[in-house]
């Protein structure tokens, strides 16, 4: 018999407001332990949350990029348990009557499009840190992280295969950086993804019994830690087993799922609706302002990409994947670079360049402009694609202009076929060997000749003539 | 003396502020230890502030509460002054930060005395819950002061400060009061800011004023009232000048009699105080109208599940992790066990008990939301009435004030003393109790005056009116 997965994801992301949820301390990442605290998110006793409104509008804003509803009445909700990182001994959530329900969004897996259903996203508060390593055996508490502003993204059961799965996380991560409402940092945690997996036989319309992954922070591990538990699960079936509803912990490092609690283990939260919050009412004209201020969103883009500049689908993917990228592209080409050429140096170049030095793009020191005067260096015959590649590594360290970089170094190509046959016509006589090689037809020897031409001319012989030259003295 | 008294001879320069604070710790050496109506006193303070307060009327920029020493109930956080909620918990806690209500009279130059006894987390109705000691009732020290403000209620009857602020859940206020023969306010849910007022029960907690007449707390209240941005349940509302809208008499007032707060089993003495009260209302001008509160039989139950619901999460951040009491355990769930078994008295952990349950997976459809349904009844009842009437007069408890120890073993008969003030805490609409006449014993009885919404000043004309006419508030314990 084969199986079906079925794969639903939570998803916790960390919002980009400048202050906490509901009081004023700062929500920056990595200062000393609880340095960013007041008497309002360290729970003493009776303070009282004042709601950030802009934890409220990046949650509307994310909503309505998800073809979510917007409640026009909704609640924040107590979140009931015991830990010492979570001060107030309850977490101030929302339960019955989120700010977002029922959108979805879209993803390409194998060129197919999907649907994925987006049951809800709720705003809430996060949790401190408890700190164990190396303070003898004391544990310690910092709560600069409590009382950061989430969203919990929640999507239906739609996923089939962990691969879509990825697709969905790198799509909405993609959706949330567009935004500009969380960072995407997996690594730090600003992005956080639990599961629910479950198998059925092919066909059954029944969902199997469900699991809850927990801790797979990178799209790897949400990919490694699904398919071992789906394995795992239709392993149990085929055996005549069951499998038991429950919580599991993947542990990367082992690369397995292991039961955290039972289902009879599981917290009972008792969650109630928030009194220290008055109900929330997003008016409808504020929500049609957010809407209208939304920035184009990756699908559109994408489709932007093909239609206006006649880019490969594989470019206009790659280019839309980040806001940023697509910015660089758009000042690039507006900058009269052509746009398929600018795309072959951004995916190609750059993106090694990026890669090597571990930045992103917007730490780039490369201006989309500098690329688009390289571009027409090339075009109009200054340099070489060869000598750009130089000059490009150039633009990058120093962050000159192309121009000035060619003139500095004398980069210019030449051209001159006069200048460029003394030095063949030299190279040939020196090599006499070769040349007889070649007309016994040894041709791959063509190589051998260009290279030491331009080995001569220290790369600057412009690479057309060249080719033309050298053939046709090699065959008369 | 009463506030707006001593606000003349402080202006006039009779008295000065410092001599004021002379008089009222003599009082407290005096009959302090008989009452124990505080548990802290803050005397360097409140000198520290009578001297601010005297260079302020000196140079014209007094405000009514400059240099009046007022006591505060010991939850609302006071900056750098322990706030104890009476529990053990709390015994070494010291707020870094300043409740609105205290900022507030502080700002006129109030002068704080000290914080006042109160059942634990304001958890009962005879401060006998303190997790310190009982406070004494001043007409009679075998008797309970009510509560849980009973701290507030005892000081100011036994002047030991002109004025006082109580917190008010089911009727702490009103009932310890009525129990003292003072006045007491609870305002309208969202009138005055919940900032830094330790939470019982969040929807229906509201500070007060507890005062020696109408008029005092009627000044009192124009000061503490009003939105704050700090609690986003407070209502962005104009607060009126309540003082200068007392004298407008109760020509064509309606007020409310309900049927089902004259009950069988209330104490004669109370009844007929009562009747007699709303007679002298009629006498002014007023029309006595029949209404009806069909949903008061089933308040008591659905406060006690909403309250202990709201509190059972609220009292959960005390778990000897970040302040207060700690019990050290032998790992993190007996610490949790251990603080909170040392740290709570039998009443909260009942309470924190009950919530939980009614709260739990099962039982929230049947309890909670059940209670909560209830309470719109409840408010509903309100409304309605108030379609026919301005006010609504009713005893404030149905017996006065009981002897010490007299039910401390039975709760549910404890519970029963709030049944005349907890249906207000749950449609949220202001009440005051005013002094109405005493029992054959010598105990003070207190009229409940009920008004709608925001509309603390209707409340407060019908109070001053009836107050004018009668002299029960002129009479002082024999201590």
């Amino acid at each position: 018999m084969n199986y079906e997965a079925v794969i639903g994801l939570e998803v916790h992301a960390q919002m980009l407001t400048e202050t906490k949820i509901f009081c004023g301390c700062s929500t920056a990442f990595g200062s000393e332990p609880n340095t960013q605290t007041c008497p309002v998110c360290i729970g003493m006793p009776g303070v009282l949350p004042v709601l950030n409104r802009k934890a409220l509008e990046f949650t509307i804003r994310t909503g309505l990029a998800t073809n979510c509803r917007i409640a026009p009445h909704s609640r924040f909700a107590r979140k009931n348990y015991f830990y010492p990182d979570l001060p107030k001994g309850y977490q101030i959530s929302q339960y019955e009557l989120p700010i977002c329900e029922g959108g979805f969004l879209e993803i390409i897996v194998d060129d197919a499009v999907k649907r994925v259903g987006i049951t809800r996203i709720h705003m809430e508060e996060d949790a401190g840190k408890n700190i164990h390593e190396g303070r003898g055996d004391h544990s310690f508490v910092d709560l600069n992280r409590a009382g950061v502003p989430l969203m919990e993204i929640v999507s239906e059961p739609d996923m089939r295969s962990p691969k879509e799965a990825v697709a969905y996380m790198k799509k909405l991560r993609t959706i949330l950086l567009y935004l500009g409402v969380c960072d995407g940092n997996m690594e730090q945690g600003s992005l956080r993804c639990d599961a629910n997996v479950s198998v059925r036989p092919e066909g059954q319309r029944e969902f199997g019994i469900k699991t809850e992954l927990k801790n797979i922070n990178s799209f790897r591990f949400v990919e490694r830690a699904l398919e071992y538990e789906i394995k795992r699960q239709i392993g149990l079936l085929r055996e005549g087993g069951k499998v038991v509803q429950e919580t599991r912990l993947w542990d990367s490092a082992a690369a397995i799922t292991q039961s955290m609690r039972s289902k009879e283990e599981a917290h009972d939260y008792r969650y109630f609706p928030e009194p220290d919050l008055v109900p929330i009412a997003a008016g409808e004209q504020w929500v049609e302002e957010i809407g209208s201020s939304l920035p184009e969103l990756p699908d559109a883009k994408r489709k932007r990409f093909i239609t206006d500049y006649g880019l490969p689908e594989h470019d206009a993917d790659l280019l839309t994947s980040e806001r940023a990228v697509a910015d660089w592209f758009e000042a690039a080409v507006a900058a009269g670079g052509q746009a398929k050429a600018v795309s072959n140096w951004m995916m190609g170049d750059l993106m090694r360049y990026l890669n090597e030095e571990g930045r992103s793009i917007s730490e780039c020191p490369l201006k989309p402009s500098q690329l688009a005067v390289m571009l027409r260096l090339i075009d109009d015959g200054t340099i070489s694609g060869k000598l750009a590649k130089t000059v490009f590594d150039e633009m990058c360290r120093t962050g000159k202009d192309a121009d000035v970089i060619v003139k500095e170094q004398g980069l210019v190509q030449i051209s001159d076929k006069d200048a460029i046959e003394s030095v063949v016509d030299e190279t040939l006589a020196r090599n006499p060997k070769e040349v007889g090689r070649y007309r016994a037809g040894e041709e791959k020897l063509l190589g051998f000749f260009v290279g030491q031409v331009m080995k001569q001319t220290k790369g600057k012989a412009n690479p057309q003539i060249l080719n033309d030259l050298l053939k046709r003295k090699l065959s008369g | 003396m009463t506030l707006a008294e001593l606000r003349q001879s402080l202006d006039t320069g009779d008295a000065d502020p410092a001599a004021v604070l002379d008089d009222c710790y003599r009082r407290i050496g005096e009959v302090e230890e008989r009452v124990k109506a505080f548990i802290t006193l803050t005397k360097e303070q409140a000198y520290e502030a009578a001297g601010a307060a005297a260079e302020r009327i000196k140079s014209d920029r007094s405000s009514l509460l400059t240099g009046i020493p007022v006591a505060v109930k010991d939850n609302m956080c006071t900056l750098d002054i322990p706030t104890t909620c009476a529990s053990r918990i709390l015994k070494s806690f010291v707020p870094p930060y300043e409740s609105t209500v205290t900022s507030r009279l502080k700002a006129e130059g109030c002068c704080m005395v000290g914080k006042t006894n109160m059942d634990e987390f304001a958890m009962g109705s005879s401060t006998e819950n303190s997790g310190f000691y009982a406070t004494a009732n001043p007409w009679d020290l075998t008797c309970v002061p009510g509560g849980s403000s009973g701290g507030s209620a005892a000081a100011v009857a036994a002047n030991e400060c002109i004025a006082a602020l109580g917190s008010d859940t089911g009727g702490s206020i009103r009932q310890p009061a009525s129990f003292c023969g003072v006045v007491g306010l609870k305002p309208t849910y969202g009138r005055v800011s919940r900032y830094g007022l330790v939470a019982f029960a969040s929807s229906l907690d509201q500070i007060g004023p507890v005062t020696k007449t109408v008029m005092d707390a009627a000044i009192m209240l124009s000061f503490i009232a009003g939105h704050d941005p700090s609690d986003s349940t407070s209502a962005p509302m104009e607060v009126p000048d309540y003082a200068s809208q007392l004298g407008q008499g109760l020509k064509s007032l309606r007020i409310g009699i309900p049927k089902e707060y004259f009950i069988e089993g209330m104490d004669p003495d109370v009844d007929r105080a009562v009747r007699s009260a709303i007679d002298v209302l009629v006498s002014l001008g007023a029309r006595a109208v029949d209404v009806s509160l069909p949903h008061t039989r089933v308040a008591i139950a659905a406060y006690y599940l909403i309250a202990t619901s709201e509190a059972s999460s609220n009292l959960a951040r005390y778990d000897g992790v970040k302040y207060g009491f700690r019990a050290e355990g032998k790992d993190l769930i007996d610490t949790y066990r251990e603080t909170r078994a040392q740290g709570f008295g039998p009443e909260v952990k009942r309470r924190i008990m009950l919530g939980t349950y009614a709260l739990s997976a099962g039982y929230y459809d049947a309890y909670y939301r059940k209670a909560q349904q209830v309470r719109t009844l409840i408010k509903d009842d309100f409304q309605k009435a108030f379609g026919d009437v301005d006010v609504i007069v009713t005893p404030t408890s149905p017996s006065p004030a009981f002897g010490l120890g007299e039910k401390v073993t039975d709760p549910l008969t404890m519970y029963l003393s709030d049944i005349f003030t907890i249906s207000v805490n749950l449609a949220g609409v202001p009440a005051i109790s005013v002094p109405c006449g005493f029992t054959a014993t010598g105990l003070p009885v207190g009229l409940q005056i009920i008004g709608r919404h925001f509309d603390e000043g209707t409340v407060l004309r019908t109070a001053h009116a009836y107050e004018r006419s009668t002299d029960w508030h002129l009479r002082r314990p024999p201590l």
